[in-house]
């Protein structure tokens, strides 16, 4: 009998416990889950990685501030920049209901196939890094946003700036993604307009290892410039094997799908004179560019921010302040999001038009000068100290 | 077509064809000892080449900078490292599951090659990214009109011929070469003669394998790049070759490596339509080849096995 009063004893004082607990439990703040998805593996992990720890950054500064209403918690998928393992990836998310919104995709053959996906299910989502145009144009889907520029505003740039370097005729070898066709497409267009040539096209799969062929045909055309219409991996090849068929005096003009520091760690000195483009200013020169990096230099992540990671920054602090401004519900968070107008970032202001995508007129162009991405206008390319390959 | 662009379309087509001939031959010997196809020969490739780029940067870690001592040490390395992880590969799954049916040894070895792939992505630091293969040949080269002639493709190209010579030289002129012929002509009979049959697979698996070692290491030389995804399209490609050629035999694997690189190439330069479609085209004359030739170019009748 006293061994059953203590074991109820007992019993009352877990339940106490219990009861207290919750009664503590009830001030913690309410958890929210919102998504995220980029390339973590692969050839263009260096990208995904910098843009999830970028979004995991928004995600902590939120959680220690105190004025939020709720913890937030956020679960990153590997999208493995394939189309078809982020239709999975996307589906997981979309169909999860405890995800209020998400932060998805640097890859655009990843981000047009994934659309649907979202609509369907009505998962609000804000893509930080694929420029594709057919991602919020094709469509005219609520769910889909997007922080970063297109595919359109580079390409006028990388044509104006090359033609006005005096590069005339070019050899476009682009993969045969939507991604590559895409750049092929607005690149020839806006060359056209500023009067160069393309003296040959070329589309190669993602995969491809040897160019030897495609770029030996290129060495008989004869064109001053390649431009490149594709990511890191095949990037790094093809740059690497036109030093082997001795195309040094060419400029490899490439995309935004190159402006990564693996870029240059594949290649070494052979990145030297290789141009890239990418939407908005330089992370540091962005309006809170100073504060992201100091933030995210604090959290001692193993990989750097990369081109996008401040996209996927704004991009996952948007998604947060609306969360904080109309509560956990994807339709209340979906139809603030599309009202999106002027709103401050460390990107610069933001306004959604009514295909989701942000308006970002200025494009950055770079150059690698010694084994570093230089700003274009502060290179020593611009003021004709050097010259790039083939220029005269 | 210029003369010097032909001599440049030769000349890629050969270093290629001398990648694909490699991997071809490990397929078919591996085929003409046990009957088995290893879906994780290319893969074996991968690990040999960033086994070959770890002791590249592991030697400058000590501070050694000769080329040569590197380039030496990188071979040993890789091909005596992918030897002992062929032979272990044939012992730990491939001579245990020989009364299975050879759809379970295909299985195996294509999940192990996923599993070989995988742990370079995951474990190899930094292993996802393209990782940049040190210049460790002379890269002084010849122009004459379009034609580039490097010395390091040539010697690349040379060295590649001479493993070939030599692996037929063990295979007919050595005693080791006997065994494995008797193994693969008739395993019993070679039995009753003495012949240690496992002995004889393992080390088939290993030279098999050291062989793929060599071609990763070859591959990363000759393109100054590797990844860990090279051995998939080179494991596809060889087995091809080694089926269009003559599952069996050396020469047809030879001959099918060759030829797969030639219809690349001339599918990128002489047809029509963009260079996207040059696998395709590759693979859809594999295909038509293989409806006219079901065993091959050099099918097993007319050539000796192995």
């Amino acid at each position: 009998m006293n061994r059953f009063l203590s074991l109820a004893a007992a019993f009352i004082c877990a339940g106490a416990l219990g009861v207290t607990g919750g009664v503590s439990s009830s001030h913690a703040k309410e958890k929210i889950r919102v998504g995220f998805i980029g390339p973590l593996t692969g050839g263009t992990s260096a990208n995904g990685l910098g843009g999830r720890n970028s979004a995991d950054l928004a995600v902590r500064l939120r959680n220690a501030d105190a004025e939020a209403k709720y913890e937030y918690e956020m679960v990153a998928l590997d999208d493995e920049c394939k189309p078809n393992v982020g239709v999975q990836q996307a589906t997981k998310l979309a169909t999860d209901k405890e995800i209020i919104a998400a932060a998805t995709h640097y890859c655009s053959a990843v981000a047009i196939a994934t659309v649907d996906v979202y609509h369907k299910f009505g998962l609000p989502v804000i893509v930080w890094g694929a420029v594709l145009p057919d991602i919020t144009y094709r469509n005219k889907y609520a769910e889909v946003h997007r922080v970063n520029g297109t595919m359109i505003n580079q390409n006028e740039r990388n044509a104006e700036l090359s033609s006005s370097l005096g590069y005339k005729t070019f050899a476009v070898i682009h993969d045969t993604t939507d991604y590559g066709k895409g750049h092929n497409k607005y690149f020839s267009e806006a060359l056209a307009k500023h009067g160069g040539k393309i003296v040959g096209t070329f589309g190669v799969t993602s995969d491809q290892q040897d160019f030897s062929a495609e770029l030996t045909q290129i060495k008989s055309l004869n064109p001053q410039a390649i431009y490149f219409g594709g990511l890191t991996p095949i990037g790094v090849r093809i740059r690497g094997q036109m030093d082997k068929l001795g195309l040094n005096t060419v400029l490899f003009d490439g995309t935004s799908g190159i402006k990564s520091d693996s870029y240059i760690d594949g290649l070494g000195k052979l990145a030297e004179g290789s141009l890239s483009f990418i939407e908005g200013a330089p992370t540091e020169r962005l309006p809170g560019g100073k504060f992201f990096l100091e933030k995210y230099n604090d959290q001692n992540y193993p990989n750097p921010p990369e081109a996008y990671g401040g996209f996927a920054f704004a991009a996952m602090n948007l998604i947060l302040d609306t969360i904080e401004q109309v509560g956990p519900d994807r339709k209340k968070v979906q139809a603030t999001l599309n009202k999106v107008k002027d709103r401050d970032s460390i990107v610069g202001k933001i306004t959604f038009d009514d295909h989701g995508q942000n308006t970002v007129a200025l494009i950055t162009a770079f150059v690698v000068q010694d084994g570093k991405w230089v700003v274009w206008e502060d290179s020593e390319y611009a003021s004709g100290k050097r010259k790039l390959p083939g220029q005269k | 077509m210029d003369l010097g662009l032909v001599a440049q379309y030769t000349m890629n087509g050969l270093m290629l064809g001398m990648m694909y001939a490699l991997v071809a031959v490990g397929f078919t010997l591996f085929f003409g000892v046990l009957d088995v196809i290893k879906f994780s020969h290319g893969d074996v490739l991968t690990v040999g080449a960033f086994t070959a780029l770890a002791s590249f940067i592991g030697l400058q870690s000590i501070g050694l900078t000769s080329d040569a001592v590197e380039l030496l040490a990188m071979l040993v390395a890789a091909l005596g490292a992918m030897a002992l992880l062929g032979a272990f590969i044939a012992r730990a799954f491939i001579l245990p599951l020989r009364s299975a049916p050879a759809l379970n040894t295909l299985l195996i070895t294509l999940m192990l090659g996923t599993v070989l792939r995988e742990a370079v992505r995951l474990f190899y630091p930094d292993g996802a990214n393209p990782k940049p293969f040190p210049r460790l040949l002379p890269a002084d080269s010849i122009n004459i009109g379009n034609f580039n002639l490097r010395l390091d493709n040539a010697i690349l190209l040379t060295a590649g011929a001479l493993v070939i010579v030599g692996l037929q030289f063990l295979l007919n002129r050595t005693k080791l070469g006997l065994a494995i012929r008797a193994v693969a002509q008739d395993e019993e009979t070679a039995k009753t003669m003495g012949v240690n049959f496992n002995a004889i697979v393992l080390i088939t698996f290993a030279i098999g394998s050291a062989l793929a070692a060599f071609a990763g290491l070859m591959n990363g030389l000759y393109y100054n790049e590797i990844n860990f995804g090279i051995g998939l399209y080179l494991g596809v490609v060889g087995f091809s070759a080694a089926i269009i050629g003559g599952l069996g035999s050396i020469y047809g694997a030879i001959l099918g490596g060759f030829l797969f690189a030639g219809l690349q190439t001339i599918g990128a330069v002489a047809l029509p339509f963009a260079s996207a479609y040059k696998d395709v085209f590759a693979f859809a004359v594999v295909i038509a080849l293989m409806a006219w030739r079901p065993t091959g170019l050099i099918p097993e009748k007319l050539s000796e096995r192995v």
